[in-house]
């Protein structure tokens, strides 16, 4: 779509020739409703030019106070459920109206701020003035510990790569495991909205194989999900509820097992993975069902994507790309407008794929973990000399983290004692997945030229 | 111990550091509604290899999703047999 035709959500809505919903757990909402209706109370006026936090808990208030807000608000900053470092965030993007639901928890960080509540229950009220602003969409991201990067995006580097590729052939149910609240699965709202489809929203708790009979029973054509979504969904027995003739993947390294995989179970269905980023939007999708992307992506642009390899890393120049960091942040965009990914990709005969992060970060089922900070903690014990988190391929959740440790001479040495103990501190430290599945008491532990230790990627 | 002992030893140890309660562990038991969720069976997997000296799953040609707690123990033991064999 070109830049310049992006209209504001609510005008597209208002457009379209039919009905459309959407779905959540407990909820269905028609959004067509939202052409001549409210779920804010009737209070848009109130967020008119505002800078706007989106702090439901639920993604389907978080979706139709988006569609209301889209070309009303300044900015919008679409915060997900579980979101820490409220104050820091809220002060970033200088937020001063915060839109919540009945479930938002209450936070001294929406003190002082317009405080707007959005329900399931649409009413009538009168269309909006013809005023647009060109919303600012301020997205988190996932990949750093500590306080969340937040990437500007607007509608038109958001929607700029739906509709490549994408095939119409009758109507269309879109369903997704991602919230729709993080880059990914906003990808998959924008492309329901344009695409006049209805949308089946995951909701927080709710078992897989209750999703997957409501995604059947909605009738879902098109599937998005990260690899470990999908493995997850196919080790449950109603995956066989679902049919649909799009499946998509995104978020992690797709492997050529959940490929052949998906293949096998849904026959009829293009299988088609994706590279995306918060920073990045989307680069490119992949629909050959093979692991990697053909090397011939690098030699020419695509629909405006240009794609570089400098130092082994993937950098990506399109029209797609968030604009900036807010804050204190290094450019988002190198000199030249390249996006460096931080991906590293290898080329295998005509392909190039994926070989880890940049740094040694590891993704745990989509949750990026920086090593360093378990070792901080594994280090903290008073008989570790030194630690070296590393990833361990895993057919569940692509990687997990496993430790290897080397003791200090003067204690009791490796007894199973010493591990229990090493493992117990993660437990009480960090988060489930930060915990290493396993620990290995080692003789010594390489480390680099620099004084580094020496990580593999990948 | 025999691999379903194992295995079964495993996902108690398992649900306990990771504060989940086990349904009743038979043959039947869909995986999914075990207690344990992806992270849990993520790292069940990575610590059988080490007990076991098997990942059947990442060094399998074919993919494998099994569903049920049988299912699962049976492709260890399959593992465990192509291994003597081998």
């Amino acid at each position: 779509m070109p830049r310049n035709s992006v209209q504001s959500l609510r005008r597209i809505i208002a457009a379209a020739s039919s009905e459309r919903f959407l779905w959540d757990r407990a909820a269905q909402v028609c959004v067509t409703r939202l052409a001549h209706g409210t779920a804010l109370g009737g209070r848009l006026a109130e967020l008119t030019g505002r800078s706007v936090a989106i702090a439901t808990a639920s993604q389907l208030t978080a979706a139709l106070a988006l569609i209301e807000l889209d070309g009303v608000a300044r900015r919008l900053t679409i915060l997900p459920a579980d979101t820490d470092h409220l104050p820091e965030l809220m002060a970033c993007a200088e937020v001063d109206a915060v839109v919540v639901d009945d479930g938002t928890p209450p936070s001294a960080a929406f003190d002082r701020l317009v405080r707007v509540a959005c329900t399931p229950a649409v009413v009538p009220a009168d269309p909006q003035s013809a005023a647009q602003t060109r919303t600012e969409w301020v997205l988190l991201t996932s990949g750093t510990s500590g306080v969340p990067k937040m990437a500007v995006h607007d509608l038109a580097s958001l929607t700029a790569p739906v509709g490549a590729g994408q095939r119409r052939d009758g109507a269309v149910v879109w369903g997704t495991f991602y919230d729709i609240r993080r880059y990914g699965g906003l990808q998959i709202f924008l492309r329901a909205i344009l695409g006049n489809a209805s949308l089946v929203l995951s909701s927080a708790g709710e078992p897989i194989a209750d999703h997957l009979t409501r995604l059947g029973r909605c009738g879902v054509t098109h599937l998005s999900g990260t690899p470990s979504a999908w493995r997850r969904a196919l080790m449950s027995p109603r995956i066989e509820k679902i049919a649909p003739r799009y499946v998509r993947l995104s978020g992690e390294i797709a492997d050529q097992a959940i490929l052949d995989s998906l293949r096998a179970t849904f026959p009829d269905a293009s299988i088609g993975h994706a590279f995306a980023s918060t920073e990045a939007g989307v680069a490119f999708a992949v629909d050959d069902g093979i692991a990697g992307f053909p090397i011939a992506f690098l030699e020419h642009d695509n629909d405006g994507v240009e794609l570089r390899l400098i130092d082994g890393s993937l950098r990506i120049r399109s029209p797609r790309t968030a604009s900036r960091y807010l804050g204190d942040q290094p450019a988002l965009r190198a000199a030249g407008g390249f996006v460096d990914t931080g991906d590293m990709i290898e080329q295998r005969g005509n392909r190039f794929v994926f070989a880890g992060r940049r740094g040694g970060i590891i993704n745990v089922g989509g949750l990026k973990i920086h090593p360093e900070e378990i070792e901080a903690v594994i280090n903290r014990h008073p008989q570790v000399r030194m630690s070296l988190v590393r990833p361990k391929r895993s057919p569940v959740t692509g990687a997990i983290v496993v430790a290897d440790v080397v003791l200090k001479p003067d204690g009791a040495g490796a007894t199973p004692q010493v591990k229990h103990d090493i493992l117990e501190l993660c437990r009480q430290t960090l988060p489930r997945h930060k915990v290493p599945a396993a620990i290995s008491i080692v003789p010594s532990i390489e480390v680099a030229p620099t004084g580094k230790l020496a990580r593999r990627h990948g | 111990m025999s691999i379903k002992l194992t295995i079964v030893d495993q996902m108690k140890q398992i649900a306990r550091e990771h504060g989940k309660t086990l349904a009743p562990l038979s043959d039947d038991l869909v995986l999914l509604d075990s207690g344990l969720d992806s992270l849990g069976f993520a790292v069940l997997v990575a610590r059988l290899e080490d007990t076991l000296g098997v990942d059947p799953f990442t060094t399998a040609e074919d993919a494998m999703f099994p569903v049920t707690l049988g299912d699962f123990v049976k492709v260890y033991e399959n593992a465990a047999q192509q291994r003597a064999v081998a």
